[in-house]
């Protein structure tokens, strides 16, 4: 996105890269968005949502800080590269781009280890489980058996019901409308949960 | 109880193997066990490479019939998900290492392609700071 770009463009010459990733169901799907950016950055696509298993990772978009040496070092977190969503959302991106800027130029981190470690997002038994139902659904899906697949998207969503890479993002695969009633549906149910996964992490060090 | 054409997938791997289906029970071969996830049968329980899983807690686990797939999940607290009527089953990681290795700090490594087919992986762009970032068209 055009946003990630320009940052990008920014702070490179600080050793310092963003990489994209686009948790869709095709490249044709993320292509409008690549094509908008015409990003000089690692701009990829994750079909099979590998990311989102690797790294907990439930909602977008989701940002990580991984530092020189490949650590984390700003868990998994909602942020936003400009304010276009903060009506809608509530989430200020200022705070969280004045203390990557700062991270890059001087290698001041906002966080600790154990902070870090303590807010990680650490995925639970039964996410795992909807993860497994999810690749077992976009299996029969590209094997042709849609009716079988639907069976597993489904119970997938019914393990991890807040969790929008899965039940938001089948959507398209099942051919339903991501913007239409089930999104409507679950996001109804997400907001009545307090909204989880929505909360933007410490930027300085917590208290 | 039939024998049947049965597709396991071990976290991306996949293998067809011969399997044994009974309502909803699935039961491999330890020949078919080896090929789809690499463990063996020995007499001090489940292993593979050089580490063992006793089995004394499952006792239905392995029979003369063969290892039951979904209590072979259960003793590596390994997520399963399985559909007997279309014979897939797909094993994805434990919880337990995912939160492992996000606690150890160090980010996993992936591999995935860009828009024109060519692979990237987190570890080609060692030596750098990176933003990596998770978006969707949906």
């Amino acid at each position: 996105m055009p946003v990630w770009q320009e940052l990008h463009n920014e702070l490179k010459d600080y050793g310092f890269t963003v990489i994209t990733v686009a948790l869709d169901k095709s490249a044709e799907e993320a292509r409008p968005f690549i094509e908008a950016a015409a990003p000089t950055h690692p701009s990829l696509i994750d079909t099979e949502h590998l990311l989102a298993d690797l790294y907990g990772i439930v909602n977008v978009p989701t940002v990580l800080w991984i530092d020189e040496h490949r650590q984390i070092v700003r868990p998994n977190d909602v942020a936003f590269g400009s304010e276009t969503f903060k009506d809608l959302t509530g989430i200020d991106s200022t705070p969280h781009l004045q203390a990557l800027r700062t991270w890059v130029k001087s290698g001041e981190r906002p966080l600790g280890d154990a902070d870090v470690r303590r807010l990680q997002a650490v995925p639970t038994a039964e996410e795992q489980m909807a993860r497994a139902e999810f690749a077992l659904a976009w299996y029969l899906h590209r094997q042709g058996k849609p009716a079988a697949a639907e069976r597993h998207f489904v119970r997938a969503g019914a393990l991890a019901p807040h969790d929008f890479t899965i039940r938001r993002g089948s959507l398209p695969i099942r051919g339903l409308d991501p913007m239409g009633p089930a999104f409507a549906e679950m996001y109804t149910e997400w907001a009545q949960a307090g909204n989880p996964f929505y909360h933007p992490l410490p930027v300085g060090k917590p208290s | 109880m039939n024998e049947h054409n049965f597709t396991v997938i071990d976290d991306g791997r996949i293998s067809q193997v011969a399997a044994t289906v009974d309502r909803a029970r699935l039961r491999l071969s330890p020949a078919a066990l080896r090929t789809a996830l690499g463990w063996e049968v020995k007499p001090q329980g489940l292993c593979k490479d050089d580490r063992c899983m006793p089995a004394d807690g499952l006792p239905d686990l392995v029979t003369a019939e063969g290892i039951d797939l979904a209590q072979f999940a259960q003793l590596l607290s390994r997520p399963i998900a399985m559909d007997t009527e279309e014979r897939v089953a797909y094993l994805g990681v434990a919880a337990a290492e995912r939160a492992a290795q996000l606690i150890s700090l160090e980010a996993p490594d992936f591999r995935l392609p860009d828009l024109h087919g060519a692979l990237h992986s987190l570890s080609d762009y060692g030596g750098k700071k990176v933003l990596l970032v998770a978006y969707a068209s949906w």
